[in-house]
């Protein structure tokens, strides 16, 4: 029978082993370091805030999987002998595999900062960094200050866990505007303000240069490049952006650069290796995509695909339109299609924008000048149908079409407070146009039209 | 604000305390026109009883309760066994111990407490309400802008099943024995709504009417954390206050005014087979000799059951029911709120409560069959088997055992819709409705799930929610009661509570969105 040894138990990983269960009766095994059982990572913030504990971030029960006969094994991986096919693992024993597949996920980056090897300085992505957090940071006490380098996500989402338990957090952010990189001047001035409202010292176009520790090697304080301040801080989480996980591939035969370097099948250049989720570069971008996409999502994606391709249904992986979703301390964030920021925006693309005068609510919608074709939508505090979007995505709609729709396309609670009218009504004003809000309609949205 | 805060648990806690002191002082004096008149409306023909008892309490002081009851009932006790040997039915007392025990003691209280009504109810009930208001309200400060703060619920004693949870579950669960099995050893709390019953339904306070009261008072503290911590969703406010005016108007002021115009008491939101003794022949008899008003009752009972309920099901969910209109609902969402997260999630719990919940709702309709059929038949048993046992049993195991010292004792630690996930028969009925026809699902999000957990963790009927929205696919199940907490806590925005068209309701998806798949092959390959 055929072995299928995955190394890693992320999404991606585990993922593939359900969809190979799913179509076949190959064995399979599923190689970590990190924990036996498969969690969410992105729950992992929820535990230390103390709304959930870490058996809920496990989605499925213990017994799942010898129920579903996938074998766990608890290893580091030291080297891939691609010859022989085996793997050898760090404490001497070793495992061979008939198709091998790398879901070893990323890390989080280091750029070279003196000090950043301290006790207490950590990223915010295994399971240990919780456990690190949970040593260095229990609370207020032993915590008396953190510092937080690097404005996205990961970023974001530390800073509300240490709030929660009133650590007080400094948090420096290179760009002049939080995650501006991404989001329209609108929406990221909304969340700077945000974040301040929660007690966060938000430090914009501010960079670190230095992390300083005392005689054991614990974190003590941190210096700012700018202006040579000095923070005294027991705690610093490294959240600039995460890296592939791969430097024991890199001595191995498989080609690498920033991650394992896979074709639209997911194929390395090994036969019957593979790379999937936050590890694998594509060589050829897909769409606008980037190369390496270390969403939550994707990995899943390339799970589903790669699965149907070992059950020998050979399948492309093949994303559909870009959609994410986040939430920034209180204020929720999907997005669907492209909204590129100011920064990186084409000269045709258009921004329509809508902000609500006192809540934290805000979309925006691009559009092309030229065609005025519908781009993409960020909503802020407001829920979208994705279904619909992604239809009218792919369809190619117009943003009047879109507009005209958009009853369809809400996806907040019942009793919620619509919206649409008064978007249309400003997009009406600021155009010189005389869309018609459309009566949300079952029909359309099963059809999805 | 913390200050305030703390103060107002430290004035929570002293309320507390005086509420439960309260059952360890008092004294009682049963005069000899007390003693004739319970004789006479109770109709009591044994002489043994009469004569062992006068001579053991009348005019006499008891300093507890506990000695006063411990003396009625055993001369109970010995006279029934004197006319049970002696075949003397007539003369045997039926009336079970505790109960004829706390007619002469109700009467008998004399002291502080029955003459302070006022003040120990300030006491008792005025510290608890203001020192938990003090507690709550000031979170809309502590916890900044508004939206969920689960923070720290599983770091807390009080919630994450720690001795706080273990000390108020006893605390419950000994209050639900006390009142449904020692009624005559809480009498001191009877005392304190007395003055309020006698307001609204004319008639001194019985234990049921202080447990209406105290169920309402707790609803509405507790419904004003629900509208702190809920403040963003306007779902969650507007169903909170649906609750809390059905339980206050429908379950307890509409009822007791009946009362006060000499009508059937009767709560008119209590569908059958949750108001499991609405077909007992006490009831029928009651209602039919009611004239217009109780035939009333009556049909509007049956149109409740078999019309209304599946209707209202069929388009918005069994949820307008269970976390709109009932009371056990409403007491769940509001008291029960803190604990929704210690619901059980796992398969076996699940495979647990679709048997124990059908079992009882068979339990129902087997008891309601034999208690129809000696309504018409006049026979008082079928197959040999006694109506009058089979409704003793139901209202022991599952009325008092089930409903009340589970249901709302094993809060703290099984989570809040104990009973409504394992017990009641009513919402095993609205689940088949819901399961098999209706408009009613949780419709999920596309792509947008993250496998985070929050969805499952606050379900309080134990539901994965998690399991349907990895996989994209639209959650119909029989427990769902709708509370829509699941997608409150959702960061994702992935979940919906929907009334939409039944076509499509259940759609198992082989894909979910985000990959692009050419349909046509899809379509071949199958």
């Amino acid at each position: 029978m055929e072995h299928i040894v995955i190394i890693g138990n992320g999404i991606s990983g585990v993922t593939a082993a359900r969809h190979i269960r799913k179509n076949s009766d190959k064995k399979i095994t599923i190689v970590s370091t990190e924990t036996k059982y498969f969690f969410s990572r992105t729950a992992l913030m929820y535990v230390y805030m103390g709304h959930m504990k870490f058996k809920h971030t496990q989605p499925y029960e213990d017994w799942f999987w010898q129920k579903n006969n996938i074998e766990l094994i608890l290893a580091f991986v030291g080297n891939i002998n691609t010859d022989d096919k085996i793997l050898e693992f760090t404490n001497g024993t070793s495992l061979s595999y008939d198709k091998l597949i790398i879901a070893t996920g990323s890390k989080p980056n280091k750029f070279g900062w003196p000090g950043q090897d301290s006790d207490g300085v950590m990223g915010m992505y295994h399971k240990q960094d919780l456990e690190k957090l949970e040593k260095y940071a229990p609370n207020k006490k032993v915590c008396q200050r953190a510092v937080i380098v690097g404005g996205g996500l990961i970023g974001i989402e530390l800073a509300e866990m240490l709030r929660s338990r009133d650590i007080p957090v400094t948090f420096l952010v290179r760009e002049a505007s939080f995650w501006n990189g991404v989001l329209p001047a609108q929406e990221s001035e909304m969340i700077n303000k945000h974040i301040k409202e929660h007690h966060i010292d938000l430090r914009l176009n501010t960079n670190l240069k230095e992390i300083k520790s005392d005689e054991f090697g614990k974190v003590t304080s941190i210096i700012i490049e700018e202006t040579g301040e000095e923070i005294f801080c027991d705690v610093v989480g490294l959240t600039a952006g995460v890296t592939p996980n791969i430097n024991f591939i890199k001595k191995s035969k498989i080609d690498t650069k920033k991650g394992v370097l896979v074709n639209h099948y997911l194929e390395t250049n090994i036969e019957d290796i593979y790379a999937i989720g936050d590890c694998a570069e594509q060589q050829q971008a897909i769409g606008q995509r980037r190369n390496i996409e270390a969403v939550w999502y994707t990995g899943r994606m390339m799970g589903e695909a790669l699965a149907q391709t070992i059950c020998n249904k050979k399948t492309e992986y093949k994303p559909g339109n870009w959609f994410n979703s986040a939430k920034f301390l209180d204020i929720e964030y999907q997005t669907y299609g492209w909204v590129f920021s100011e920064r990186n925006k084409k000269d045709t693309e258009l921004y329509f924008q809508w902000k609500h005068p006192n809540n934290k609510k805000c979309i925006t919608i691009s559009y092309d000048s030229h065609s005025n074709q519908f781009l993409g939508i960020n909503t802020f505090g407001i829920r979208m149908r994705h279904e619909i979007f992604d239809s009218w995505l792919t369809d190619s709609k117009s943003i009047a079409f879109v507009l005209e729709h958009l009853a369809d396309a809400n996806f907040d609670p019942e009793f919620y407070k619509l919206h649409e009218a008064e978007i249309v009504a400003k997009f009406n004003k600021e155009n010189n146009t005389n869309i018609q809000l459309k009566k949300k309609s079952w029909k359309r949205i099963f059809n999805r039209v | 604000m913390k200050a305030i805060k703390n103060t107002g648990l430290i004035i929570f806690l002293i309320g507390l305390l005086a509420f439960t002191s309260l059952l360890f002082i008092g004294d009682f004096k049963v005069t000899s026109n007390t003693f004739e008149a319970i004789i006479k409306s109770k109709d009591i023909k044994s002489e043994w009883f009469i004569n062992s008892l006068k001579n053991k309490v009348i005019d006499k002081e008891f300093s507890s309760q506990f000695k006063l009851s411990k003396e009625i009932i055993s001369a109970q006790e010995i006279a029934n066994e004197v006319h049970k040997k002696n075949s003397e039915w007539d003369k045997v007392i039926w009336d079970k111990p505790h109960s004829l025990s706390y007619q002469f003691i109700k009467a008998s209280g004399i002291g502080s407490v029955p003459e302070n009504r006022g003040l120990y109810w300030f006491l008792s009930f005025g510290l608890g309400i203001i020192g938990a208001l003090m507690f709550i309200i000031p979170d809309i400060i502590i916890l900044g802008p508004p939206g969920i703060k689960n923070d720290g619920i599983f770091l807390n004693a009080a919630t994450n099943r720690g001795w706080i949870g273990w000390f108020a579950f006893i605390f419950l669960v000994s209050f639900y024995i006390l009142l449904y099995f020692y009624p005559d050893f809480i009498v001191n709390w009877v005392y304190l709504v007395d003055p309020i019953s006698e307001f609204i339904s004319g008639n001194l306070a019985s234990q049921w009417f202080l447990y209406g009261f105290l169920y309402c008072t707790v609803m509405t503290v507790m419904a004003v954390r629900m509208y702190v911590k809920y403040r963003n969703n306007k779902y969650q406010i507007l169903r909170t206050t649906s609750v809390l005016f059905f339980q206050i108007v429908f379950a307890f002021l509409i009822p007791e005014i009946l009362v006060r115009f000499e009508k059937p008491w009767y709560d008119f939101k209590n569908a059958f087979p949750l108001d499991y003794d609405f077909f007992f022949k006490w009831n029928l008899d009651e209602l039919l000799s009611s004239g217009s008003f109780g035939l009333f009752i009556l049909v509007w009972g049956v149109v409740l059951t078999i019309v209304v309920v599946p209707v209202m099901v069929y388009f918005f969910g069994k949820r307008w029911y269970c976390s709109w209109v009932c009371g056990c609902g409403g007491l769940a969402e509001t008291l029960g709120d803190p604990y929704r997260q210690n619901s059980s999630k796992t398969l076996l719990s699940w495979r647990v409560e679709r048997i124990v919940i059908h079992t009882v709702l068979i339990f129902a309709l087997v008891m309601t069959g034999f208690a129809l059929y000696t309504f018409f038949s006049g026979a008082n048993q079928v197959l040999g088997i006694k109506t009058q046992t089979i409704q003793d049993v139901y209202g022991f195991l599952i009325g008092s055992i089930f409903a009340g010292v589970i249901g709302t004792g094993f809060y703290p630690i099984f989570g809040n819709r104990v009973w409504c996930r394992f017990g009641c028969p009513l919402a095993a009925y609205l689940g088949f409705v819901q399961r098999f026809k209706s408009q009613f699902r949780i419709t999920t999000n596309g792509g947008q799930c993250i496998s985070c957990g929050n969805c499952s963790t606050y379900c309080e009927q134990g539901i994965d929610v998690r399991a349907y929205a990895q996989k994209g696919e639209n959650i119909v199940r029989s427990s769902c009661v709708g509370c829509g907490i699941c997608s409150a806590v959702c960061p994702r925005g992935v979940l919906k509570l929907e009334n939409g068209p039944e076509e499509g309701r259940i759609n198992p998806t082989t894909i979910l969105l985000g990959n692009d798949v050419d349909l046509m092959e899809l379509v071949k390959k199958k």
